[in-house]
């Protein structure tokens, strides 16, 4: 084995390209799990520790560009008004020890549909920034999960950063495990409200071969909003229609029987968080529309 | 290869590191600083619990090639660590001297030392830990007391959800956690009657 210990992004991106089959170790908290229960012997580890880039964000006008090895630490105490969804599946992940450590780029490099940071971008709507020598693309997160396991990078490619829409309205996540620490979600579902477009988007973890959407579920809320005038009026969400929409969740999940829970559990599952994570947002929206236009008279 | 980066305050050099290697295993047998426990080596159990860069971590997910250049501190150097956060200094511990430590802890009863040797007087987490009965098998303590050091350096006045927040990646086998809960707010009460 070789250890690769790039000082700066350009040689981490030349080292890359010059050893495709390079496995690149971040946080380690995947990678060094695998290495020590020899799962896996890479003929070389390329560190990022040292490429300063990958630990900074910028928040910009629509969107934040985080760095892919930001720890979910920074991003818990730093991006929770601007990636609210983000922040709270970061503050779900492993332990204290485990945030200090993993990010965002580890989590989408592992790709696994129980990573947590998925959801929570699914539903913000997010790119990831791919770069090697050959040039930088950015892929829309919708693509970027390819199968279990597997993601749209290239070999030479590394995660330079993630460009996630900053929250324009309330968003939710929630996560199904045995204790409040250190849990690997039985199934985990994200969801935000994007008021300027009158849309809501969600994100499933842990209950289909990939972290995916609910688009389905997604349509059929949009358009039931959309006729009742609820963006405008504010009104609270006919049961009937939050009932539809946690049923269409469910349907939108493809799980498997495990050690963590059964199909129909998570089937199960998903539908309750649907529903709860729709009414945690859509009553805080309501709530930030009464701020903000009071109608006279006492609340 | 080999890995240069500082332990509890010193230089350290190890070598014949292979590149797969933990920086739990390069403190423990390359070191010879057993203090760090290696219970799970996956993460799970924070027994491993180092601080590098002053971020506490599991040494068993770090690779030893990524610590070069930077600075660990493991149970063995925590008293002093300690000690000199309070005086604003920087002195660290010799492998040597930490190799040799031992807790000389204050006997609970007679508030007398026990130790015969001088140095190495007790952070007052490691006191607290003591005096609460929070040390049972011992295997999970260093990684504790850690955890709980790092804590109680920022949030000197901790509520009992933030203590369990910032234990929550440590396991232990034996106590049920009451007396650890008891040791902290123990050693917390105590840093705040010395200020
Ligand atoms: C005890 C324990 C509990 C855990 N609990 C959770 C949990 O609750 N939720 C959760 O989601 N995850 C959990 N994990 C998994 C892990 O912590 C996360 O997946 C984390 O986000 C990985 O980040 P990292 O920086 O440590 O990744 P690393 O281990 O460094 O890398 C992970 C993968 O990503 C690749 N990679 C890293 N950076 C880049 C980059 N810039 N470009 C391209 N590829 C890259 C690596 O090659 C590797 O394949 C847990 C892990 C442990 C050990
Ligand atoms: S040995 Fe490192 S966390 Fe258990
Ligand atoms: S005292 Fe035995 S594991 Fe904690």
């Amino acid at each position: 084995m070789d250890f690769l210990r790039p000082a700066s992004w350009e040689e981490a991106l030349a080292a890359k390209a010059a050893h495709p089959t390079a496995v690149p170790i971040a946080g380690g908290t995947d990678v060094m799990v695998e290495i020590n229960f020899d799962h896996r012997r890479p003929e070389y580890l390329l560190d990022l520790n040292r490429v300063g880039d990958l630990y900074e964000w910028e928040v910009g006008e629509d969107s934040v560009r985080l760095g892919a090895s930001v720890p979910y630490t920074r991003i818990m105490e730093n991006l929770r008004a601007e990636l609210p969804g983000l922040a709270i599946a970061s503050h779900t992940v492993a332990s204290p020890q485990i945030r200090n450590r993993g990010g965002v780029g580890g989590n989408l490099g592992t790709a696994s549909p129980a990573g947590d940071a998925h959801p929570a971008l699914l539903a913000a709507g997010a790119e990831v920034e791919a770069v090697s020598v050959r040039g930088s693309r950015r892929i829309p997160i919708d693509d970027f999960y390819t199968g279990v396991k597997r993601n749209a990078l290239a070999p030479d490619e590394l995660i330079r950063s993630v460009h996630i829409k900053k929250a324009e309205g309330p968003q939710q996540f929630s996560k199904v495990g045995t204790r409040n620490a250190m849990v690997i979600a039985v199934c985990a579902f994200g969801l935000a409200l994007h008021p300027e477009t009158r849309t809501v988007r969600t994100g499933i973890g842990s209950a289909a071969p990939t972290p995916v959407r609910a688009r389905a579920a997604e349509e059929f809320l949009n358009a039931a909003l959309d006729e009742g005038g609820f963006w405008e009026n504010g009104k609270i969400i006919t049961p009937s229609v939050a009932k539809q929409f946690a049923d269409l969740c469910a349907a939108a999940c493809n799980p498997i029987d495990d050690v963590r829970g059964t199909a129909n559990y998570r089937r199960h599952a998903v539908g309750v968080m649907a529903r709860r994570t729709l009414t945690w947002t859509w009553e805080s929206y309501r709530g930030a529309r009464h701020a903000s236009h009071p109608k006279g008279g006492a609340a | 290869m080999r890995v240069n980066f500082t332990v509890n305050g010193r230089p350290q050099e190890a070598d014949d590191v292979w590149e797969g290697e933990s920086l739990l295993y390069v403190l423990r047998e390359r070191l010879g600083l057993p203090g760090s426990k290696n219970a799970c080596e996956q993460g799970e159990c924070g027994s491993c619990t180092v601080r590098l860069d002053g971020v506490p971590v599991c040494s068993c997910l770090v690779a030893a090639g990524q610590v070069e250049g930077r600075e660990v501190v493991t149970v063995e150097g925590l008293a002093e660590y300690a000690k000199q956060r309070s005086r604003g200094g920087s002195a660290g511990t010799s492998l040597d001297e930490a190799q040799r430590w031992a807790a000389q802890g204050t006997d609970s009863r007679t508030g007398e030392g026990t130790g015969s040797s001088p140095r190495a007087a007790l952070s007052s987490v490691q006191q607290a830990f003591i005096d609460a009965g929070a040390v049972q098998c011992g295997f999970c303590t260093p990684g504790l007391l850690v955890a709980a050091d790092e804590m109680l350096e920022h949030n000197p006045d901790p509520t009992d959800a933030d203590i369990r927040e910032a234990l929550s990646g440590n396991l232990c086998r034996c106590t049920g956690y009451e007396k650890i809960m008891d040791a902290v707010r123990l050693a917390a009460a105590r840093q705040g009657e010395a200020v």
